[in-house]
């Protein structure tokens, strides 16, 4: 049986769309129920960053709830940046406890490129080992054998890079978080379907879910600045053109056209098992793309 | 060996500040090798302080210099008996361990730092140090290829590479590998990748409880044997 509806929604087949919304810098929340509010019903489940590129901002386990509250299906982000296995182990409780059950695991971008820089990194775990921390939480005991009182049940997932320019040792991870539990992937941005193609090839061996990544770009300096400075991410050199060719202005119009062709073609070609839409302070358009793109938000 | 920085001169002067007669006192082991802190720095530290009191019109201290072989151990920290008398303070160019040495052995003394501590490293090129090592208290070189997870890798994870390099570079600096490109490539040369698609577990961070001791079984039953 499915622990979550996001589980069986990606289990009943179906493409699956998922979206992410960053917290605010700050304890006003008005402006994060507002986005809950206008995405809850277009997407399958909305995931809340965790301090998304070391920047410190409301806690990923508070928008989740609020993401609960507000009735939606939210997928809590948890990085090992901040916290130690004592934390780590409480917060997944704590989750639980309130209904939040999936949890994507990362390790969490570096202190350096962050708010915080003189901050002082934890990384008592890595991804892989975070979700044997679930596996271990889910047979009964804690990281050190001691048997607990009421025993969590998660929908533990993991992310995946496609398109990283060393692509052998990110397989061999990929390959690992499988083996440690991750039953679902949500892909770093896919920017060459190619490389997303080479991928599910050797995914599709492996019994999980994939979701690809699809980041919306707003204009063609905002996609320099990610390949300048954001971890990890590639954007190809065909797509900052086509950003660059549209008149001052029109360059998030571009990218949400660019998003929802790559959405239709990945679910045309039924390349994965949905997307995972990352507007990355734009969440408020999630549902334009979703209608260009002409997939169909969630029945209910 | 333990590579260090020399501290700004004008933290340096102000840590001396209420000292008249002020030892500056070398060390002839790694403190030289990386040039932070033997005899020739100590000739250009005495210099400068020399020089900064003079513009400053504050000419209230007096300094000596002197050298000793390492700092770190006491055999050495004997010779400085004479050095010290009449002295109100040694400023050590020794690592964090050579200040901490002499603090101990002479109690009465104040001692003051010269350097910053860095790392424990390996000289690259001329001029250029390399961390290497974290003292884990665990090694585990023999899983990665003889590079080291924990002191390279900026997060230290030991499965395997995060997703932010970019042209082999980490994300934290663009100046520098990532680490586990590196030892990627070196298992693979090695024909060891298997050793990457392992699973390493939670490090036992009690492998270090500070501050750490380590007794010779050896050194102590000769010495039983002995007396």
């Amino acid at each position: 049986m499915a622990n979550s509806l996001f589980e069986e929604k990606l289990n009943s087949g179906e493409f699956v769309v998922t979206t992410e919304i960053g917290p605010p810098k700050g304890a006003d929340t008005s402006e994060m129920v507002h986005h809950i509010d206008l995405l809850k019903d277009k997407v399958d489940a909305i995931n809340v960053t965790d301090h998304q590129s070391s920047v410190m901002r409301y806690p990923s386990l508070g928008g989740c709830l609020l993401v609960k509250e507000q009735g939606g299906e939210p997928i809590l982000q948890v990085t090992c940046r901040d916290r130690n296995r004592l934390a780590l182990q409480a917060d997944l409780l704590f989750a639980y406890s309130r209904g939040v059950v999936n949890v994507l695991c990362l390790t969490g971008d570096s202190i350096d490129v962050g708010d915080h820089k003189e901050a002082k990194p934890v990384f008592d775990a890595d991804s892989i080992q975070l979700l044997n921390i679930i596996k271990t939480l889910e047979s009964g005991t804690d990281t050190v054998g001691n048997e607990l009182k009421g025993v969590p049940k998660f929908y533990a997932g993991a992310s995946v890079h496609p398109e990283a320019d060393f692509i052998e040792p990110q397989l061999i991870k990929f390959d690992k978080k499988v083996s440690a539990g991750a039953q679902f992937f949500q892909t770093q941005g896919i920017f060459d379907l190619a490389s997303l193609r080479r991928f599910m090839q050797y995914a599709s061996q492996f019994n999980v879910k994939i979701l690809a990544g699809i980041i919306v770009l707003s204009s063609a300096g905002a996609a320099r600045y990610m390949n300048r400075n954001v971890p990890g991410i590639i954007i190809s050199q065909d797509i900052v053109d086509e950003l660059a060719a549209v008149e001052k202005g029109k360059g998030l119009e571009k990218g949400i056209e660019i998003a929802a062709r790559f959405i239709k073609t990945i679910k045309e070609e039924k390349l994965c098992h949905g997307v995972h839409i990352m507007a990355v302070g734009n969440e408020g358009i999630v549902p334009e793309i979703i209608e260009a793109a002409d997939i169909i938000g969630v029945p209910s | 060996m333990i590579v260090a920085e020399q501290k700004p001169l004008a933290e340096i002067m102000r840590m001396l500040a209420p000292y008249e007669n002020v030892l500056i006192l070398g060390c002839g082991t790694c403190m030289t090798v990386c040039d932070a802190g033997g005899e020739r720095e100590v000739t250009f530290l005495h210099d400068a302080l020399r020089l900064a009191q003079k513009k400053s019109g504050d000419v209230t201290h007096k300094f000596t210099e002197y050298t000793i072989k390492r700092q770190c151990d006491p055999e050495f920290l004997e010779q400085l008996h004479d050095r010290i008398s009449g002295v109100d303070a040694v400023l050590s160019l020794g690592c964090g361990i050579g200040v901490q040495a002499i603090a101990e052995r002479f109690i009465d003394l104040p001692v003051l730092p010269g350097v910053n501590t860095s790392f424990m490293g390996m000289t690259k090129e001329a001029g250029i140090w390399d961390e290497r090592c974290s003292a884990c208290g665990e090694c585990r070189l023999d899983d990665t290829a003889g590079i080291c997870p924990i002191t390279r890798c900026t997060k230290g994870i030991l499965n395997g590479p995060c997703a932010g390099a970019k042209n082999g570079k980490c994300e934290a600096n663009k100046e520098m590998d990532c680490a586990w490109i590196l030892i990627y490539e070196r298992l693979e040369r090695l024909q060891q990748l298997e050793k990457m698609r392992r699973y390493y577990p939670l490090r036992n961070f009690r492998a270090i409880p500070r501050p750490r001791r380590i007794t010779s079984n050896a050194v102590i039953e000769a010495g039983e044997s002995d007396g």
